[in-house]
């Protein structure tokens, strides 16, 4: 059984569908990058696979003990507040909410997974600063820190690059690759950087309103969308 | 210095007035920093015109007013976050409007009835001497239900203040706590308004978090921060008002612009020495 297995999915909003007929599914490990342009439905299928929108018809179905609640996310960064007075630590804590139910209070185990994650990613030292004082490549392995707390089996991360310099950026792809491939946490990342996600992902996703392309990364290589759309950067 | 304490101390609606006005302060400044961050000060505003006009029907009526005046807010306070989250009105220009139509309504009402008199001026703004044994029995119990479910829930307030997005996607019902900080915010506003008036309760929200937020730099800091400076500023003003003679909303307001004042100035040091 897949982590998540998309059935003729079809999503719209009030009546105009976005994307529809979509049929894919991501294993254990997996690393599968959905790309496509503006507008071909990518934030739209995430927003469904987190259970915030719901699909005009088909089926979204959860297994290898996966629910849907427990899906690593990590937000497109217009979605976070910059100017929020919160430290570090509160903000990571806070990816433990999902196992505490109607619990008030954190237990000693949710402290010290948010401590082993932000170990993990580099920022232990960080702990006590306020996230307004970060730069973004730290913010960002702030929020990276605080959805794995939020799960143990698949990440989900929206255009988690963009505005981050070059540098910053090939060390967010390094870390997401151990990640991946370390904890064998699956990934699944809308991009738009598509040199990149064709050298790190196993798998990608191709919209345009409908399923352009599914398949592994190497397949992709090879196909026509594939070539078209990674344009004159590839010489065969 | 403590003679005067002592003084003001003596007369039972004094102690009524800071009993009422320390609860209501505590509880604003709580529920305070959760509307700033997440950019619905205007709700508070909404809220207290919207009350002015139920206490003046309610006053029209015989009724007694808190009765009338917290479920009417209530719902004013659901539809208000209703509208704020419903990115194709405009959510600013809706609550102006149902803000100046209470405002509207209630003075209509009052002018038709009783005319235009002291007690007008006092629901504007405010009057030390509004508080009965009633009021602060309803003020405690209310404040204790606020401040209880304000720490059983702190966690979630936190989660869908600083990313609603992320709480709804890990399972937290964000419609529901949004719902329930509403209804407190209602609550409180009502309970203050008649001390505070109408014009001048919505600073008690306000002030307090963004007071807090020029230093503070964790949310439980800010938290702690708020709840500590409003209640200090309301005594403050409370004695001023006494004191002076001045109306109480308006002493209350004034000591929370000086406290601005002083942590905006501690926070610009601060940001200048480069200390974190």
């Amino acid at each position: 059984m897949a982590l998540i297995k998309c059935e003729n999915v079809s999503i719209g909003y009030e009546g105009q569908t976005v994307v529809r007929d979509l049929n894919f599914h991501i294993d254990s490990g997996d690393y599968l990058c959905i790309v496509g342009e503006n507008g071909s439905g990518k934030s739209t299928l995430v927003k469904s696979l987190l259970g915030l929108k719901s699909v005009e018809s088909g089926r979204i179905l959860f297994g290898d003990g996966l629910k849907q609640n427990e899906i690593g996310y990590l937000p497109q960064q217009t979605d976070v507040q910059k100017d929020f007075p919160a430290s570090v630590y509160e903000v990571v804590l806070s990816g433990r909410l999902n196992s505490r139910g109607l619990k008030p209070f954190y237990s000693r185990e949710d402290r010290n997974q948010a401590y082993e994650k932000m170990e993990m990613l580099g920022i232990r030292e960080l702990e006590k600063q306020c996230v307004r004082d970060l730069s973004g490549g730290q913010r960002q392995r702030v929020l990276l820190a605080r959805a794995l707390c939020a799960t143990k089996k698949l990440l989900l991360l929206d255009e988690p690059v963009t505005g981050l310099d070059p540098i910053v950026t090939t060390e967010f792809y390094e870390l997401i690759r151990e990640i991946n491939r370390g904890s064998g946490i699956a990934v699944v990342m809308v991009s738009h950087d598509i040199e990149s996600a064709v050298k790190d992902a196993t798998h990608i996703l191709h919209l345009q309103e409908k399923v352009l392309f599914f398949g592994t990364a190497e397949d992709y290589r090879k196909s026509r969308v594939g070539r078209n759309f990674l344009g004159g950067g590839q010489d065969d | 210095m403590i003679d005067t304490l002592a003084e003001m101390l003596s007369y039972p609606f004094m102690v009524r007035a800071f009993t009422v006005g320390a609860l209501v302060a505590l509880c604003s400044a709580l529920l305070g920093v959760s509307l700033v961050l997440k950019r619905y000060s205007m709700i508070g505003d909404g809220l207290s015109h919207v009350g002015f006009g139920a206490l003046a029907v309610a006053a029209a009526l015989n009724m007694t007013p808190l009765a009338v005046a917290i479920p009417v807010v209530i719902v004013a306070a659901v539809l208000l976050l209703r509208i704020s989250g419903n990115s194709k009105i405009k959510g600013d220009a809706a609550i102006a409007l149902i803000s100046t139509s209470s405002l509207a309504v209630g003075v209509m009402v009052i002018s038709v009835t009783t005319g235009m008199n002291t007690d007008v001026y006092n629901y504007m703004f405010g009057s030390i001497l509004a508080m009965s044994e009633d009021d602060v029995r309803m003020s405690i119990v209310l404040s204790v239900i606020v401040l209880v479910l304000f720490i059983f829930f702190y966690q979630k307030i936190f989660a869908i203040t600083f990313d609603e997005t992320f709480a709804r996607a890990t399972g937290v019902r964000a419609g529901m706590y949004n719902t329930l900080i509403a209804v407190l915010t209602a609550v409180t506003i009502v309970l203050g308004m008649r001390m505070m008036g109408a014009l001048l309760i919505s600073s008690l929200i306000i002030f307090p978090a963004l007071t807090s937020m020029r230093v503070c730099r964790t949310f439980r800091g800010v938290i702690i921060s708020s709840a500590v400076v409003a209640v200090i500023c309301l005594v403050a003003g409370i004695m001023v008002s006494y004191l002076c003679s001045t109306p109480a909303g308006a002493s209350v307001v004034m000591a929370n612009i000086a406290a601005l004042a002083v942590f905006s100035a501690v926070g610009a040091l601060r940001n200048r020495g480069g200390i974190h």
